[in-house]
């Protein structure tokens, strides 16, 4: 699809905010609080922070909460009444501030809720989100996009991308019809491009390595010491996992009160020790160094392998909250 | 610093330990765990105010304990964790050998956990002014308002168990939250599951807790659970005398005993 591009007044951005707020849209943007920033609801774009270069969480919480109740029952004397959730009281939801990487993850994300069947409550709150993303002009040691094909000022996922110019004005890239559609509806906004190249206003995102290479390595290292070596110090949490903006795996919860009850899907991690226990009491994955390679290979080689786009973004978010700093490039880099 | 290379190396090319838990050098400007095994990788540890991390989490997690013996760089948060996992008969002094280090950065070797407690007995746990400010804070709110400020606060949790996975004293093979025969505490981290979790982590760690924060350093989203586990320490302290780890006493709560004065525990 053809990128239409146009420019954007800094003053007109709280225009638009505005605008969807007044349309009925639930906006999430990044908001700062004493030691994170996160994808939160906003009423107000004063409450929204542009001094960030990820946020702690990612933004895949809207498409994928983190507790989502699949089905509720009753039951009464005789019967067992199965109430299935409602997908018609999910909200539009705007992500607006979030980063090329964010937007780039809804793509495996997306995949893997549409692997064997389309997992119809993932389709339908993705369906309903908007993804207004800005570029990133800054970068830290963390960040690696452009390794995993990715880029500071990447297109792909979101439906509309801001870019902050040398006037402090913004080049808006109008990407799917979605995004087009946003400003149409708000085409007073929406001036003719800006003559500014987008590329000097982009970060210099180092490129570490290559991630078809990477893939192609790690077809043959599934026994390997690095896997021990590169985890020793984990200490088996999930923070990793919950950050990520493309993990995905969950586990089925029920809670009952009484003759009513509930299922629900809530977010899981590889790096759990409970992850993969057989009833039996075996686990396939008994220490953390073999659940460090399940993290890597699913993430390099098998969903690559399957739809052609890796589990990995580049974002660096786990290796920043990691309570024992264990490096996902590092990693990566050493195999 | 030198002198606690020299020693690690020792010990290694000795034999009398396999592995040397300490700090070395991690990503950006952070340090991390590192495990040498080797005399020549001891030049790699370092000692600075950035090692915060508790290192005595290591010394009962059995991928660490299948490299051999260790010796730990210790601290004086680590110390009286490695005094309060013997206490709960977790390790032995046989077990492992602790390269303490004073708040001076100065090694000291110590040749019991005797040594230990007596070195401790000059170095006690005390709560933070600016903590004490802050619990008194929130004690005093009128119920509501301090269930109000705890919802708003664990809101963020995603149940990554970071907090117990960080802290020496959640050892458990199994923890409460993993039961589900029966369920104890919701395994979702909606508002009553984060609540529960919570509450039943501090709950767990009353008496035991030696105040190293490592719970709130891992949190990822930064949620104020060590005001929980530092409140229960006063509470101990105002009901039960103050605490400090000790081998072969009793921990302060989560003991039986069959001549206790309360009835309701016979």
């Amino acid at each position: 699809m053809q990128i239409e591009n146009y420019l954007i007044r800094k003053s007109s951005l709280e225009k638009l905010f505005n605008n969807l707020i007044g349309n009925g849209k639930t906006v999430y943007a990044p908001k700062a609080h004493e030691k994170r920033i996160l994808f939160e609801e906003v009423k107000a774009f004063s409450e929204i922070t542009d001094n960030y270069l990820v946020t702690t969480n990612a933004a895949k919480s809207v498409v994928f909460p983190r507790t989502e109740k699949l089905f509720s029952y009753k039951k009464t004397k005789d019967t067992t009444e199965i109430i299935d959730a409602s997908t018609e009281t999910v909200p539009e939801v705007v992500l607006w501030g979030t980063r090329p990487c964010d937007a780039a993850a809804f793509i495996p994300l997306t995949d893997t809720f549409n692997g064997d069947y389309p997992d119809v409550l993932y389709n339908n709150r993705r369906g309903k989100v908007y993804l207004l993303s800005f570029s990133c002009a800054t970068c830290d040691e963390y960040c690696f996009c452009t390794s995993v094909n990715g880029g500071p000022g990447n297109t792909a996922g979101s439906d509309i991308l801001f870019t902050k110019l040398s006037t402090g004005d913004y080049l808006a890239e109008a990407i799917t019809e979605k995004g087009k559609q946003l400003v149409a509806v708000n085409q007073s906004l929406f001036e003719a491009a800006p003559a500014e190249e987008k590329e000097p206003n982009l970060a210099k995102v180092k490129t570490y390595f290559n991630q078809d290479e990477i893939q192609a390595k790690l077809q043959n290292l599934f026994e390997n010491p690095v896997w021990d070596e590169k985890s020793r110090a984990c200490l088996g949490c999930g923070s990793c996992a919950f950050v990520c903006p493309v993990c995905s795996c969950f586990d089925i919860q029920d809670e009952k009160h009484g003759s009513k009850g509930s299922r629900l899907r809530c977010w899981d991690s590889c790096g759990f020790g409970l992850f993969t226990l057989h009833t039996s009491g075996h686990n396939p994955r008994e220490t953390q160094g073999a659940r460090w390679r399940q993290r890597i290979l699913h993430k390099f080689l098998y969903m690559p392998n399957k739809s052609k786009v890796a589990g990995c973004v580049g974002c660096g978010r786990c290796s920043r909250v990691c309570p024992a700093d264990i490096n996902i490039l590092e990693t990566v880099t050493s195999i | 610093m030198n002198e606690l290379i020299q020693k690690a190396k020792s010990l290694l090319e000795s034999n009398t330990v396999q592995v040397v838990i300490g700090y070395g050098k991690g990503s950006a400007d952070k340090t991390r765990a590192i495990f040498l095994t080797k005399p020549e990788d001891c030049d790699q540890l370092l000692f600075d105010s950035r090692c915060v991390q508790n290192l005595a989490v290591y010394l009962t997690k059995h991928e660490i304990k299948h490299l051999g013996k260790p010796a730990i760089v210790a601290p004086i948060p680590v110390l009286r964790s490695i005094l309060q996992l013997a206490a709960e008969n977790q390790l032995k002094e046989s077990d492992l050998v602790v390269l303490g280090v004073s708040p001076e950065s100065k090694l000291i070797e110590f040749e019991s956990f005797g040594a230990i407690e007596v070195f401790l007995e000059t170095h006690k746990i005390e709560i933070d002014e600016k903590y004490k400010a802050t619990i008194d804070k929130i004690k005093a709110m009128p119920v509501s308002e301090r269930f109000a400020f705890w919802m708003e606060e664990l809101e963020p949790c995603f149940k990554c168990y970071a907090c117990r996975a960080a802290c020496p004293l959640c050892y458990c093979p199994k923890c409460t939250v993993e039961n589900n025969q029966p369920q104890w505490i919701p395994a979702a981290s909606h508002l009553l599951g984060n609540l529960e979790w919570h509450v039943m982590r501090a709950m767990h760690l009353a008496g035991r807790c030696t105040d190293c924060e490592a719970c709130y350093t891992a949190c990822p989203m930064g949620i104020p659970i060590h005001l929980l586990t530092k409140s229960m320490l006063q509470d101990v302290e105002e009901h039960f005398g103050p605490y400090g780890p000790s081998v072969g006493k009793q921990n302060t709560l989560s003991s039986f005993n069959p001549d206790d004065k309360e009835s309701f525990i016979r």
